[in-house]
Parts: structure tokens; C-alpha cells; sequence
């Protein structure tokens, strides 16, 4: 037997498109935002009501990820943003090539912001690095409070933690101990910052929009 | 199940390495932080699934998992961190999660005649 010393990464081609990726948007200086999340906890309804409200001040396009079907990228469409729907057939997570080829076909010079809606999974997306410049993760509230203990390296490694459906709190609908989640989000985090929201009634959604604009403004400087 | 993107990437690598050898591989050593979250039963899975009828279908793996380390900012420690119970040693919540290890594909015992 020969034992043979390697060291090698083993997602050096991923991580070698990601570092392209972070080179093309800091040379055109545009913000992207990867958002990650389970399947159904509001995301693509966070995306059309912000693009909706934020139309005339924030340019902002989308990468879709599904595993299968273009029903968010249409949902998106409706909204007259440009819109990229990547299909991974299978693949539970997006993955630093499909993003490199989804960019050229976005009109980036056109855009402030560019978000990238994850295929719905609180695991798999979080191990993969994209070349975006800070990950979104998104609880809704009917999920669970436990969220945060139990998915800890998706929580560890987000900018901003979007807990979303709090119309749900109201009347009981759920039982979920907003104090807890974000007590168990920022012992794994101490930086990420939490922004409770209803995408569909758009209580907390002006605190988001405000963070959206200044993170803009900064990757401008 | 990303262990089926992480098998397709070992699987590159390992034909590489076994092509500059001209040998057979049959051990490959991998350590990995917490934080890539790999299940060593998923990762064999896909590998075995990827790799049948190759030349490399009984390559076997052994998987170290490193420990996440975090700095205390009570005492100053640092110490490593059971994700299901963040506190340091000392009782305190207040730390700062250190660099996660990345995913290495460490060695490869080569078959030798």
C-alpha cells in the first residue's frame, strides 16, 4: 500500500466559479444576495412584494432555483423584473457554475441587486458558496421555533435572518417563541441581524426595504 | 443530499490523482468541518452509486469531522462548540464562532503489487 498525501479542496470548482462570481459583481459593484430557506416559507412572496415596493428606487433581479417547473420565475415575471429560472432536475441546492451562467444572462449592468432564490432546503444550499455577497435565511413562523437549534450551520452563516408570517402570531394560529428563535439565531451568530415580517400583510417589511437600500448604497462605495 | 455534488467532485479528483499514480486507489482519506454538514452514510452512498462497475467501486472512506472551535468572550478561551448546546465551558453564550474547516480530500492509499 502507498499512502499518497493529496490536500486538496474537494469543492475547488465550485469555490473556483464562486471566486469568478464575487470578481464579476465587485468590478460592476452589485450587491447579490443568496436566500435560502424550506420549501414554503414565502420566499418568491418576499421577492414580488419587494420588487413591487421598492420599483423606482431599487433595479433588482432574480436568479429562480427549483428543482423542477418555472412557476416561481413566472410569479416573478408578473412583476417585470428580469428573471433567470435555473432547473437543478433533482438537486437539492444551487451550485457556483449554474449561478456564473445565470449571470451573463441577467442585464447586470442594469441592475442595483440581484437575489438568488435557493432550491427550498435548510441544509444542502448553506454547504455551497455561490460568490454572493451575503446569504438571507428565512424562517416563517409556522415552521417551528426550533429551527435555528436544529439547522444551526445555515443560522451561523447568514447576514440577516427574515422571520417571516408573523400575521400568523396573532390569534394563535402557531405556537412559536419569536424570543427563542432569535435567542438561538444570534448564540450561533452574534452579527446576524433579525428582521421579523409579514411578506403578505407587509407589517416589518419597511425595516427590510431600509436595509436593502443601505446595503446597496454601500456596495456602490 | 448535496454528498451527490461532493461525491461527483471526489470522484474527479480521485480519477486524476489515480491516472498520475497508475495504481489503484482503495482508501481515501477526507476531514471536513461541521459546518458542511456531510453525513458519512449519504457520501458513501453517492460515491458507491457513482462508482459502480468502475475502477473504483471498492474504494473505501474514512471521514474525519473536525470540531468547530469558538473564542469565549467571557474568559477568553477558546474552545471547541457542541452546536446542539452552544455555551462555553465556563457557562457563558457570549463567543464568536471561529472559520469552519473546508472539505480536504487528505489522502489515498494506493494499491501497490
Amino acid at each position: 500500500m502507498e499512502k499518497v498525501d493529496i490536500g486538496k479542496r474537494i469543492l475547488r470548482e465550485n469555490e473556483k466559479y464562486a471566486f469568478e462570481n464575487i470578481m464579476f459583481l465587485a468590478e460592476r459593484k452589485k450587491l447579490c444576495l443568496n436566500m435560502i430557506s424550506s420549501p414554503g416559507s414565502g420566499k418568491t412572496t418576499i421577492l414580488t412584494r419587494t420588487i413591487d415596493e421598492l420599483k423606482g428606487k431599487l433595479r433588482i433581479g432574480v436568479i429562480e432555483g427549483d428543482i423542477q417547473t418555472d412557476l416561481d420565475a413566472e410569479r416573478i415575471r408578473a412583476t417585470e423584473a428580469p428573471v433567470v429560472q435555473i432547473n437543478t432536475e433533482g438537486a437539492c441546492h444551487l451550485s457556483a457554475p449554474q449561478i456564473s451562467a445565470a449571470l451573463k444572462r441577467l442585464p447586470v449592468e442594469d441592475l442595483d441587486l440581484i437575489f438568488i432564490e435557493n432550491v427550498g432546503n435548510l441544509v444542502c444550499p448553506s454547504a455551497f458558496e455561490l460568490g454572493e455577497s451575503g446569504k438571507i435565511v428565512v424562517l416563517s413562523v409556522a415552521e417551528g421555533d426550533d429551527k435555528p437549534a436544529k439547522y444551526p450551520a445555515i443560522f451561523a452563516k447568514s447576514k440577516v435572518l427574515l422571520i417571516n408570517k408573523i400575521d400568523l402570531l396573532d390569534g394563535g394560529h402557531v405556537d412559536f417563541d419569536i424570543e427563542r428563535a432569535k435567542a438561538d439565531a444570534r448564540r450561533l451568530n452574534k452579527a446576524i441581524e433579525i428582521l421579523p415580517i409579514s411578506a403578505k400583510t407587509g407589517e416589518g417589511m419597511g425595516n427590510w426595504y431600509d436595509r436593502l437600500e443601505k446595503w446597496v448604497k454601500n456596495s456602490r462605495l | 443530499m448535496h454528498e451527490m455534488m461532493v461525491a461527483q467532485s471526489l470522484m474527479a479528483i480521485i480519477s486524476n490523482e489515480a491516472a498520475k499514480h497508475d495504481a489503484k486507489p482503495v482508501v481515501a482519506r477526507i476531514s471536513c468541518g461541521m459546518l458542511n454538514s456531510i453525513n458519512d452514510e449519504a457520501l458513501c452512498f453517492a460515491f458507491e452509486a457513482i462508482a459502480k462497475d468502475t475502477l473504483y467501486e471498492d474504494l473505501k472512506f474514512q471521514i474525519e469531522h473536525k470540531p468547530i472551535r469558538a473564542r469565549c468572550e467571557t474568559c477568553k478561551v477558546e474552545f471547541e462548540i457542541e452546536l446542539s448546546r452552544p455555551e462555553c465551558p465556563c457557562g457563558s453564550e457570549k463567543f464568536e464562532l471561529l472559520a469552519d474547516a473546508p472539505l480536504i480530500l487528505e489522502e489515498i492509499d494506493f494499491q501497490t503489487d
